[in-house]
């Protein structure tokens, strides 16, 4: 009966045995990283490039014939994507043919699990990123599942230039974490990797092989 | 003087390790590897030592209110929609886990990995059960095929060579080509698990921290297994120690630097997975089930003693394995427990016992490269010696440590006794160096002075001492 | 200047002649070493071997004998680390407490003492030879002055330092432990001992002398001729002329 085990559990650790005092030492203050726009956005673009993510830096209003043409260069059965959202919209007012098929995220995995697991590409907006680890920031949503940069072999991120944070405690800080957590929030930097072989990384494991960032101006 | 059974057992291992070349050369290369990445990451020695001291800091305001911080966590997970389940031990646990299985008709689970549940001996419990639980980690499903268990926390596989992992996936692996390039033998494990994940029924995984502000629990991986086997099926269970609580949000960003940077030298893992429910009402993918499994097994024993209490500040980085000259010839099975390293040597014998592994707090010099480079500046050499007292404890001590005295001899309190008695009498100190020195080629090679002589040449006792020697050039006095 | 000298059992028992040297290089800076007789062993071995009480009781011998305000000199980071870091442990809530603490603060390394307050300079006088260092676990890290060892050998202009492969890693004596744990120690002293072989170095140094004890065992097992030696001894011979 788990209620009798957590009575035991917490009476136990109320019960300090012995005289003593457990000491907590003061934190240093340590100064965070404070950066400018700039240098923000050229720290994350080498870091994920060192984790072997492919950074493009594109205009506001370009940024949909970057995307094509990456799209162009690959052969690819179809890009997942989230119809309900600004960049779904975007993306279905702007497709055309020559592409690969736009697949819309709107059934419950349980009815298309095969698909997903067998789509070539995804693509997904963010929700800023971090400079200091060289991570992007995702909450994954109603409009945009979780397996929507998780499954796909290709995951394209969309990330605001604007939205780049120094560090994780700035962002947390800044969009309010502590207020309310979504389902699920995710930290990406970069595409799968293990190392568990010899020590030996290599790319592409379980998450995607390839991540994308397209960093809009 | 009989052994003890775990120091019987220990020895054992230390030859069959220390015989194995291949296995002695693959770890050096692995350890030297590692740290070396690490100390790429900290090279500024100065902002380490701040770090670390805000992560032992937060760690240590955590465990200075853990009951508190666990029922806060409990309300939020439950306020969350996630399902807070206590085991006070590994049985009770197991009995948990399989419970949800069976509840959801499942016989097939994919893992993550958790070090708590091979604290559990989960996979054997539920094989046994006639339930498949397969590994997903690409390091726990080489040694899954190898039938064995990890032998480093973070690296479970660490111990073998490609070659090795080759062979083994040929013959295991059914349609696998040979190959000892890298990235195809990733490519087999791939190909192998994809089907894994979308079959599983039931995800099961660790928690890295368990954040009781929000009731989050976040987990760290590269290879994006954890987020499969934590979001493709329709149940997740989490398991935990209780000591992974910390109290806010904001705690999170050091520990995570610590964490990546001291376990492989990276800045972040390629994700940082927080879960704080379960799939909510429009969502269209994510378990609709979470359960969160909190696990004593000992721990609230060791957190009743503030100064054992330390050990509890652990964050399952693996730095003190690799920095540690003894685990780096041996290798994490030798130990004979879940947890090998420094870490492994000063929890096991408190979780357990002493008289199961005491043995593992003698398996130290003292050198200190643990903590030279522990991310929470666990004081382990200070937790080993206590545990060393307690081992040969005559008398009650307030520490009380399970199997207090089990070494105790009347033949080594005496030999210390003699010692002191020798080493606080001048008199008897300058006779017995004299009388020593000249009859140590004399002396039987017995007890401590075989197996020196073992393998090393006689210690030189020199024809003077050096009190002999000052007493000549008159130093004796103040003058 | 007046300085006590702590010898250690080590050094008194089988390698007095570094400790001489010890002594010899802070009365040349025109210190007045005294050496106590009473004094014997600091206590690690049963310190860290389970039995307290009795690493107290000689612990407690050691702070009586060393009985004025002078400084506290140990040619060994072992046993200075035991006497300056851990006797406060030892003694915490004893009703010595302060006397050992007061004894604990005087305490200092040989290496750390000879550049810190005695700013000694060396000349040296030897044939340019080859050597190799082993950083000792506690001079290194729970007394921190390998640095100061090194820039006494710094000093010797005719030196050729050849770092080891693993120079901080340790050398597998932990006192007991080579006698406790003999396969492990036996395994964790031969690769010093080969580290030391492929470095090419003429001899290895050390600031203590149970780690010299060990390597040189091994290094004597093997048949090999590479003396280990303490670092004092190895100044004094340098800046003396002698080889």
């Amino acid at each position: 009966m788990t209620a009798n085990a957590r009575e035991n559990i917490l009476s136990r650790l109320r019960a300090i045995t012995m005289q003593g005092s457990f000491v907590v030492p003061e934190a240093p203050i340590i100064a965070g990283l404070m950066l400018s726009r700039e240098e923000r956005i050229d720290r994350l673009r080498r870091m994920l490039e060192t984790m072997h993510a492919e950074v493009r830096a594109v205009a506001a209003d370009g940024w949909i014939e970057e995307l094509k043409a990456l799209l162009r260069s690959r052969s690819l059965n179809g890009l997942l994507y989230a119809p309900a959202t600004p960049l779904g919209a975007a993306l279905e007012a702007a497709w055309e043919e020559g592409l690969p098929p736009l697949v819309p995220y709107t059934a419950p995995v349980e009815e298309c699990r095969e698909q997903l697991f067998t789509i070539d590409a995804g693509i997904t907006s963010t929700r800023g990123a971090i400079a200091e680890s060289g991570a992007l920031i995702l909450w994954p949503s109603v409009a945009e599942p979780r397996l929507m940069s998780l499954t796909p072999g290709l995951h394209i991120a969309v990330l605001e230039a604007d939205e780049v944070f120094n560090t994780f405690a700035e962002a947390m800080e800044r969009q309010g974490w502590a207020k309310g957590m979504p389902t699920n929030a995710l930290l990406i930097s970069g595409p799968s990797k293990t190392a568990d072989i010899e020590l030996t990384l290599t790319f592409g494991v379980h998450g995607p092989k390839e991540l994308v960032v397209l960093i809009r101006f | 003087m009989a052994k003890t059974k775990d120091v019987a057992i220990f020895e054992r291992n230390v030859a069959k390790a220390l015989g194995d070349g291949q296995l002695r050369r693959n770890l050096r290369s692995a350890m030297a590897t590692l740290s070396q990445r690490r100390r790429t990451l900290f090279a500024d020695a100065e902002a380490f030592e701040q770090l670390r001291a805000q992560g032992q800091s937060i760690r240590r305001r955590a465990l200075s209110q853990l009951p508190e911080l666990l029922e806060q966590l409990e309300q939020r997970c439950t306020a969350n929609g996630v399902q807070v389940h206590w085991a006070e031990t590994t049985t009770e646990a197991n009995a948990i886990v399989l419970d949800i299985v069976r509840r959801h008709g499942a016989t097939r689970v994919i893992k993550g990995k958790s070090m708590v549940s091979e604290e559990m001996h989960l996979n054997h419990f539920l094989e046994e059960q006639g339930i498949e639980a397969l590994e997903t980690d690409l390091g726990e499903y080489i040694i899954q095929l190898d039938g064995e268990t990890p032998s480093h926390i973070i690296v479970p596989a660490i111990h073998k060579n490609k070659d090795q992992i080759a062979h083994l996936f040929h013959e295991r692996i059914p349609d696998a080509p040979y190959t000892e390039v890298v990235e195809e033998l990733n490519a087999i494990a791939r190909q192998e698990l994809r089907g894994k994940f979308r079959a599983g029924e039931v995800g099961i995984s660790g928690v890295n921290f368990a954040v009781a502000e929000t009731g989050t629990l976040c987990l760290v991986e590269n290879e994006g297994n954890g987020r499969m086997c934590t979001t493709a099926p329709p149940v997740h269970i989490a398991l935990m120690g209780l000591e992974k609580v910390v109290e806010k949000l904001q705690d999170v960003p050091p520990l995570l630097r610590l964490l990546t940077g001291s376990a492989t030298g990276q800045p972040i893992t390629t994700y940082f997975n927080m879960i704080t429910t379960p799939r909510r009402p429009g969502e269209l993918d994510g378990p609709r089930e979470v359960h969160l499994v909190i696990l004593d097994n000992g721990r609230s024993g060791i957190y009743a003693d503030p100064e054992r209490r330390t050990t509890l500040q652990c964050i399952r980085c693996g730095a003190c394995l690799n920095h540690c000259p003894i685990y780096t010839r041996l290798g994490g099975h030798a130990y004979g427990h879940v947890y090998p390293g420094p870490i492994g040597s000063i929890l096991t014998p408190q979780l357990e016992g002493l008289n199961e592994a005491g043995v593992m707090a003698t398996a130290s010099t003292f050198c200190g490269a643990c903590e030279e480079v522990c991310p929470v500046k666990i004081p382990f050499t200070g937790i080993l010696r206590m545990l060393r007292n307690e081992a040969y404890a005559s008398t009650e001590s307030e520490h009380d440590v399970k199997g207090h005295g089990y070494r105790y001899t009347t033949v080594e309190a005496l030999s210390w006794k003699s010692w002191s008695l020798y080493n606080t009498s001048p008199a008897l100190s300058r006779i017995g160096i004299r009388v020593l020195s000249r009859i140590v080629q004399h002396l039987p090679m017995i007890g401590p002075l075989k197996e020196w002589t073992r393998t090393r040449t006689p210690p030189p006792f020199a024809p003077k001492t050096l009190h002999e020697l000052a007493h000549q050039r008159g130093l004796d006095d103040d003058r | 200047m007046k300085a006590y000298y702590f010898g250690t059992c080590v050094i008194d028992a089988c390698f007095p002649q570094a400790g001489l040297a010890g002594i010899e290089l802070l009365q040349r800076e025109g210190v007045q070493v005294i050496f106590p007789q009473d004094q014997s062993c600091c206590g690690q071995p049963a310190y860290n071997s389970g039995f307290p009480e009795e690493a107290r009781k000689v612990a407690r011998h050691q702070i009586k004998t060393f009985t004025q305000d002078y400084p506290i000199i140990v040619p060994s980071g072992s046993c200075a680390g035991m006497l300056k870091h851990q006797y406060p442990s030892l003694f915490a809530g004893q009703p010595d407490e302060e006397e050992a603490l007061r004894f604990s603060s005087r305490i200092y390394e040989l290496s750390e003492f000879l550049i810190k307050a005695l700013d000694v300079r060396l000349e040296d006088r030897g044939e340019p030879i080859k050597v190799t260092w082993h950083s000792s676990c506690h001079a290194l890290r729970e007394m921190a002055i390998i640095p100061y060892a090194k820039a006494l050998l710094r000093q010797l202009e005719r030196v050729e330092l050849v770092e080891l492969q693993n120079e901080r890693e340790c050398c597998g004596f932990g006192g007991t432990f080579s006698v406790k744990q003999p396969a492990i120690s036996a395994a964790m002293v031969n690769d010093k001992v080969s580290d030391i072989v492929q470095t090419g170095a003429a001899r290895v140094l050390s600031t203590d002398c149970g780690c010299l004890l060990n390597i040189s065992g091994a290094i004597g097992y093997r048949g090999l001729n590479i003396p280990a030696q303490h670092l004092a001894e190895f100044i004094l011979e340098r800046t003396h002329g002698q080889d």
